[in-house]
């Protein structure tokens, strides 16, 4: 009365023309969210947080505080919020925050329209535009600094326009989507 | 970082990432050349000043303190670079590794004609390789402008090659504070005709 049935059609049929949804591969693997030794600000869950293992190339804009400890190659606009760069931190790109703390090695200009700090492990080869600026001692710098006041216009050149990284991709390492969707 | 027991013994200092090693203690030291040269800064408004010493965050306070501009660029840690170095072709000399001249000012004072009205050379010109002097003197004078200030100072006498080397922060502007550096070698003392 109750035998079990064996019979292909009793079975739940798998979906068939269904398409799966398209994950983007990354290269990278997940992120490292541990950063032994590293200046970190305190409200970590306010801030978003790239990790020392994610490679970066592009435009990365946000509206939020970040963490920086990984790689970028491009530019970085994070207008009215503060950017910290991790002492893993690999930069190649012009920065504009509101405030920028280095703590890792920055190749490119800084526009940090309130604060520019450099802790004693950056090294910084690039131009400061800033209304204050502190550097500890034995951070290296190579560059002018120029201090403006708020209602100054900046000088840094434009960099050209690059290609930006997708939102999905960030979301898929499992960190906040502070990256700038193109608007196609 | 403290030195350990075996840097103690091998002479090993404390080294950052730039190989730049500074001591904390400084030495007071005061000079009629610099308090004429910041008393030339003084009166003037938002200048361009060059600083070749090693990153100081005192000559960067008080010059930007002024209203003026600096353009920092440690010139002895970059002429000292090993990817810098290259086959001597000085004949009998061509197994000694020297500065490749070109690439030194390819990478440095690369600026904009005339664009500098005050230049601190400190006492860098003196630790400098050899190779490298005249080709950095005509840049920097190519690179101030007419009528630019330079400071700069120069060893009286030999102290030999393990003289050790200070770097110079500004402490007042009639004050210069010492600090021993990183372990660079004295290349030579140059007389007042040299200068």
């Amino acid at each position: 009365m109750w035998k079990s049935s064996n019979r292909e059609d009793d079975r739940v049929p798998a979906p068939t023309n269904v398409p799966s949804p398209s994950v983007p591969t990354i290269n990278a693997p997940l992120a490292d969210v541990t950063h032994p030794k590293a200046e970190v600000p305190q409200k970590m869950a306010d801030i978003a947080h790239i990790g020392k293992s994610v490679v970066i190339r592009g435009e990365l804009s946000g509206s939020e505080d970040l963490f920086l400890d990984g790689e970028v190659e491009g530019s970085i606009e994070l207008k009215g919020h503060s950017l910290t760069i991790g002492p893993n931190g690999r930069i190649k790109a012009n920065i504009h925050a509101q405030e920028v703390v280095i703590n890792g090695r920055v190749e490119g200009n800084i526009r940090g329209t309130d604060r520019v700090e450099l802790k004693k492990s950056a090294v910084l080869t690039g131009d400061i535009f800033t209304q204050r600026i502190v550097i500890e001692e034995g951070a290296f710098f190579k560059g002018a600094v120029d201090i403006q006041k708020a209602d100054a216009k900046p000088e840094i050149k434009p960099e050209p326009k690059k290609e930006a990284v997708p939102v999905a991709a960030a979301a898929a390492v499992g960190v906040a989507p502070v990256v700038h969707t193109p608007t196609a | 970082m403290a030195p350990s027991f075996l840097d103690r013994i091998f002479g090993r200092g404390d080294k950052s990432a730039s190989g730049a090693a500074a001591s904390k203690e400084r030495i007071q030291r005061r000079s009629t050349g610099f308090q004429q040269f910041m008393k030339t800064v003084g009166r003037e408004e938002n200048i361009w000043v060059l600083d070749l010493g090693p990153t100081s965050p005192d000559n960067i306070k008080h010059i930007t303190e002024r209203g003026h501009r600096i353009y920092n660029e440690d010139l002895l840690s970059e002429a000292t670079r090993q990817d810098l170095k290259t086959k001597s072709t000085e004949p009998g000399k061509e197994n000694e590794l020297v500065v490749d001249v070109d690439r030194f000012l390819a990478e440095n004072l690369r600026h904009e004609r005339e664009q500098f009205d005050a230049v601190m050379a400190w006492d860098v010109t003196d630790y400098l390789p050899e190779e490298v002097v005249k080709a950095t003197i005509e840049r920097i004078h190519t690179i101030m402008k007419p009528g630019g200030i330079l400071l700069a100072f120069f060893h009286t006498r030999d102290a030999g090659p393990d003289a050790p080397y200070y770097r110079y922060n500004i402490g007042d502007p009639e004050t210069l504070e010492l600090q021993r550096g990183p372990e660079f070698k004295l290349q030579r003392v140059f007389n007042n005709r040299h200068i």
